[in-house]
């Protein structure tokens, strides 16, 4: 009977080891030695030294790192839910069309498809004050544009506005879920009297309720994480455009407007050769990460498939 | 107690075990005895890309003519990043060679590069046949872990047709001299938005960094402890206040949107090469671009103007600098490259011709081929002029220089108030980041 067991249990392993081994290697070991790295002092060359907690204790002598937290922050708070709202209306526009509907879902999926440095390049120079073609027409109708990526007030918000136009992704997921709502409850609604928005509220709403949610959580750890589009509109907008270690130069441009937490974490570690005190910020993001994430799939169960 | 738990813990030390094993641990660093033969192959990276990669597989190839025994293998388009993570691993190039002197601070004092003094010193090589500024950047607290590779001098660009249309003879020398000839060259708009600009003040524009401009009052960034010298150098308040002078002159808000209208640095849309800036800020090797995509522009080229006259003909000095991997497979060669690319005077004159960089031995400095063209000429005599500067290595890198350049940007925009203040809060900053990790 034992020997049964054993057998079974070697088969079950067979089939998981190739994601168990993949975890371990690409996710366990990793995340356990950012562990260890962020008690030492680690410049990436020499022996790592151990430094207790210090490197946890700096954080609040660190003068850049608020300025991170804040606009991380700022994203997480606007970008998320303007890019959800955003995929939504799309997703209900498309679910309302009889013809065209295959054109205009693609038409709208491919932007998510282009490379994020790419989208990001094409849209700076598109709003770029004085040559982009944006303010041109906006001139031309009588608005005085705004400094798009060169304004510390504007850099975010345009930044959002990259996020929308490359936002297929997310709309595809919304589409299927809207797509996927049974037609007898609009008909049953429309019975009772229920107006367009009441159908909305009450019916889909409540039905996509779990892609909300994943497209909520999915969301925060994506814009906890958001590098490369801040990273590269800083460079193209400042007019410094370069490669290499010099690109950390314009990180946060203009006036550290755009200056994200993983900026500043690898600016830190690979410009600064502080990787220990680089590793301390990158656990305390995944420990906020994973909190953010607990705290959203506890408020909405039914991500899990626990529907009330 | 929960059963999973010594399990976890477990796993948890053998992963630490396994990640601190995974360090590598110091080498002892032995060299040849004189006049032993080397041979093998050698491995290169630099970061070189097209026209400039050419040039050194050329040079390159008048190496391994001249080593018969020695091959090189090169390898282009290699960043910092990636020789650091590379050294860190345990795979290093046996020869690296570096656009930042930013990292000879941490290459020397983690002991990435090994210290060249023995090289040096087994085989007589002189380095006082290169300049204090070029030696000051190579080393580290006494540890010479880097040799210089070609270097680039800082100066000023002025656009000699705008200069005559609004009637000035010649550069400016003084700071005040600049502001002046600035405010002739602007013109603006109907609407009171600049048009053109004579000389673009803001810290953030093209190659406008404080480091750059620093000879011009010689501001010092650090104390002889290495500590944060911005708010006690009085050279610092004396530059902030003319910048901010100018700044104000023209409205922050006006250069701001100005500036957002110019295009790349580094492309044909350049201001100064467009017309829209007509004094500017960069170096010798601006030289190559504006001949390749502005063939017909009036140019001409000067140090950039000084607070104190008896500063004048300096200018903000760095350069590329090669060092050998501390688990370089075959370092006896590693040095044999590193001393012809870096201490060759026919290797460095050909280099500095075909790179377009300012050379650094005595001899390659005064080649009369070089110094041929007079505007190269410039750089070549503010690359040798005593009161030039370059930014100091530290362990942290870029730390200081960008950490005040983040004051230098809020003060700029107007959002300090007291100068002093925050000139002695940027030292506190300063000193903070330096010692991140610590």
């Amino acid at each position: 009977m034992d020997g049964v067991r054993l057998r079974r249990g070697l088969t079950t392993f067979s089939f998981l080891a190739p994601a168990l081994i993949g975890i371990a290697v690409f996710f366990l070991y990793p995340l356990i030695s950012a562990v260890y790295f962020s008690f030492t002092k680690f410049d990436l060359v020499s022996v790592p030294q151990w430094v207790g907690l210090n490197n946890y204790r700096q954080m609040a002598d660190d003068p850049f790192l608020l300025q991170a937290i804040r606009n991380t922050l700022w994203m997480v708070a606007v970008f998320v839910p303007v890019r959800i709202v955003f995929a939504i209306g799309l997703a209900m526009l498309l679910a309302q069309l009889k013809r065209g509907a295959g054109f205009f879902r693609t038409i709208l999926y491919l932007p998510s498809l282009v490379p994020s440095v790419a989208a990001t390049i094409a849209f700076v120079y598109l709003l770029k004050p004085g040559t982009g073609p944006v303010n041109h027409l906006l001139e031309k109708i009588g608005i005085d544009g705004p400094l798009w990526f060169n304004s510390p007030a504007w850099a975010k918000p345009s930044l959002v506005l990259l996020g929308l136009w490359a936002c297929g992704d997310l709309m595809i997921i919304f589409l299927a879920g809207v797509l996927g709502v049974p037609e007898s409850l609009y008909e049953a609604a429309s019975l009772d009297g229920a107006n367009a928005w009441h159908k909305f509220r009450s019916i889909t709403l409540p039905s996509i309720r779990p892609v909300i949610l994943f497209a909520a959580v999915t969301g925060v750890i994506y814009t906890l994480q958001y590098f490369d589009q801040a990273a590269v509109a800083g460079s193209i907008a400042s007019g410094q455009a370069t490669v290499g270690a010099g690109i950390s130069q314009s990180f946060g441009y203009p006036e550290g407007s755009t200056f994200t937490y993983p900026l500043w974490l690898y600016t830190v570690g690979f410009r600064y050769n502080a990787l220990g005190y680089a590793n301390a910020l990158a656990i305390a993001l995944f420990v906020v990460a994973l909190a953010v994430t607990v705290i959203l799939l506890r408020r909405a169960k039914a991500f899990s498939g626990e529907e009330q | 107690m929960n059963k999973r738990l010594p399990h976890a813990l477990f796993a948890l030390t053998a992963t630490v075990l396994l990640t601190t094993a995974c360090t590598p641990a110091p080498k002892e660093n032995k060299i040849a005895d004189p006049g032993t033969q080397v041979s093998g192959t050698v491995e290169l990276w630099h970061f070189f890309t097209e026209r400039e990669a050419a040039a050194i597989d050329q040079v390159v190839k008048d190496f391994e003519t001249s080593h018969p025994n020695i091959k090189v293998t090169v390898k282009s388009g290699q960043d910092d990043s990636k020789v650091t993570q590379a050294i860190g691993a345990g795979n290093g190039p046996d020869v690296g060679l570096s656009y930042s002197t930013d990292i000879v601070g941490k290459f020397c004092s983690s002991g990435a590069w090994v210290d060249l003094k023995p090289y040096l010193d087994r085989d007589k090589v002189d380095v006082s046949q290169l300049n204090a500024t070029v030696r000051s950047y190579t080393e580290f607290q006494g540890k010479r872990c880097a040799m210089p590779f070609l270097a680039d001098a800082y100066g000023m660009f002025y656009n000699k047709d705008l200069f005559a249309k609004a009637g000035i003879a010649g550069p400016p020398k003084t700071l005040d001299e600049l502001t002046a000839d600035a405010k002739k060259l602007t013109v603006k708009n109907a609407d009171g938005s600049l048009k053109r600009v004579g000389f673009l003040p803001l810290f953030d524009f093209y190659e406008n960094a404080a480091a750059h401009l620093a000879p011009a009052t010689g501001a010092k960034w650090l104390t002889a402890d290495g500590k944060s010298a911005v708010g006690t150098d009085a050279n610092w308040k004396t530059l902030l206040t003319w910048q901010k002078d100018l700044v104000d002159w023209y409205g922050y808000d006006n250069l701001t949107k100005f500036k957002a209208s110019l295009g790349d640095e580094f492309s044909a849309d350049n201001a100064f090469q467009k017309g829209q800036v007509a004094i500017n800020v960069d170096a010798e090797y601006r030289l190559a671009f504006l001949k390749d995509q502005t063939p017909d522009l009036k140019y001409g080229v000067a140090p950039f103007p000084t607070s104190d006259p008896s500063r004048y003909g300096g200018g903000y000095v760095t350069g590329n600098i090669v060092g050998i991997s501390k688990n370089a497979k075959n370092p006896e060669a590693a040095w044999e490259l590193i001393k012809y690319l870096t201490t060759d005077d026919v290797a460095v004159t050909k280099l500095a011709g075909l790179i377009k960089n300012v050379p650094t031995t005595t001899k390659s400095i005064a080649d009369p081929a070089l110094n041929a063209d007079p505007d190269f000429k410039a750089f070549i005599d503010i690359f040798n002029n005593p009161n030039s500067l370059t930014s100091p290595p530290t362990a942290s890198g870029p730390a200081y220089q960008e950490t005040f350049q983040q004051f230098l940007i809020k003060y700029q925009s107007g959002k300090v108030a007291d100068l002093n203040g925050g000139l002695a809060d940027a030292d506190k900053q300063i000193n903070s980041v330096m010692t991140l990790g610590g």
